[in-house]
């Protein structure tokens, strides 16, 4: 029973690389490709959460744990990554809506 | 048998990933794209943090696993609604069978205010603001 296990976890483990893989080629394909500027944000979003994905099954093939503070450390710049691009989205957007002549007043909210 | 649990929650979180990759090519536009990047690709994501954190069976690993998943689960409603807010604002344009747009005429030309008062909002019926 230990045996099948084990195997069984083997086997999952290599369905999983190969699935994560797939998903990260997906992935780059619309951060390059992506017709607007949010569509790569959220690609890049996506790669982030592919990378925690990739750690985690690294952890466990490898049962070296210490990778697990990595996973968490690029979730938090994942999460900071998304919200700097989408404020940048965002001030974008609001700049080309203004007279584009005039200059930006600097207000920041 | 703790390996069989974590090897299926490992199967179901890649195919999860898997899933919103694929989403992430086929779906029309920005905000159908981040509806799968967003919720497959975070429970894809959770799930592989579960498995590993029955396969440590550890204090230590099991606890950094579970903020990792909890980290994960608070972070991305966030994240998907600036983003969302964003790419609305910048004019990315929406799927042309898209039927309803709740946020049309609803932003001045800075993008700030939405067009009623927060008072109007609550006690009118939203046909009545649509106008």
């Amino acid at each position: 029973m230990a045996d099948f296990g084990s195997d069984f976890l083997q086997f999952s483990v290599y369905i999983a690389y190969t699935a994560i893989m797939i998903s990260l080629g997906l992935t780059v394909f619309r951060l390059l490709r992506g017709p607007t500027l949010a569509d790569r944000v959220v690609a890049l979003d996506m790669l982030a959460l592919l990378g925690i994905a990739f750690i985690g099954i690294f952890s466990i093939a490898t049962e070296e744990y210490a990778f697990l503070d990595v996973a968490i450390a690029l979730a938090l710049v994942g999460f900071l990554a998304t919200v700097a691009f989408s404020r940048y989205v965002y001030r974008g957007a609001l700049e080309e809506r203004r007279d584009p002549s005039k200059p930006d007043e600097g207000d920041d909210s | 048998m703790i390996d069989l649990v974590a090897g299926v929650l490992l199967l179901i979180g890649a195919s999860f990933s898997l899933i919103a990759g694929i989403g992430l090519i086929r779906l029309p536009d920005v905000y159908l794209r981040m509806h799968a990047a967003t919720k497959a690709g975070t429970l894809g994501a959770g799930l592989v943090l579960v498995a590993l954190a029955l396969h440590g069976q550890q204090l230590e690993v099991t606890a950094r696993a579970v903020t990792g998943v909890l980290f994960l689960l608070f972070t991305a409603p966030v994240a998907a609604h600036l983003l969302g807010r964003a790419g609305y604002l910048s004019g990315a344009p929406l799927w042309s069978k898209t039927r309803f747009d709740d946020l049309m005429d609803k932003y001045d030309a800075d993008g700030r205010k939405l067009g009623g008062t927060p008072e109007e909002a609550l006690t009118k019926p939203p046909a009545d603001r649509d106008a």
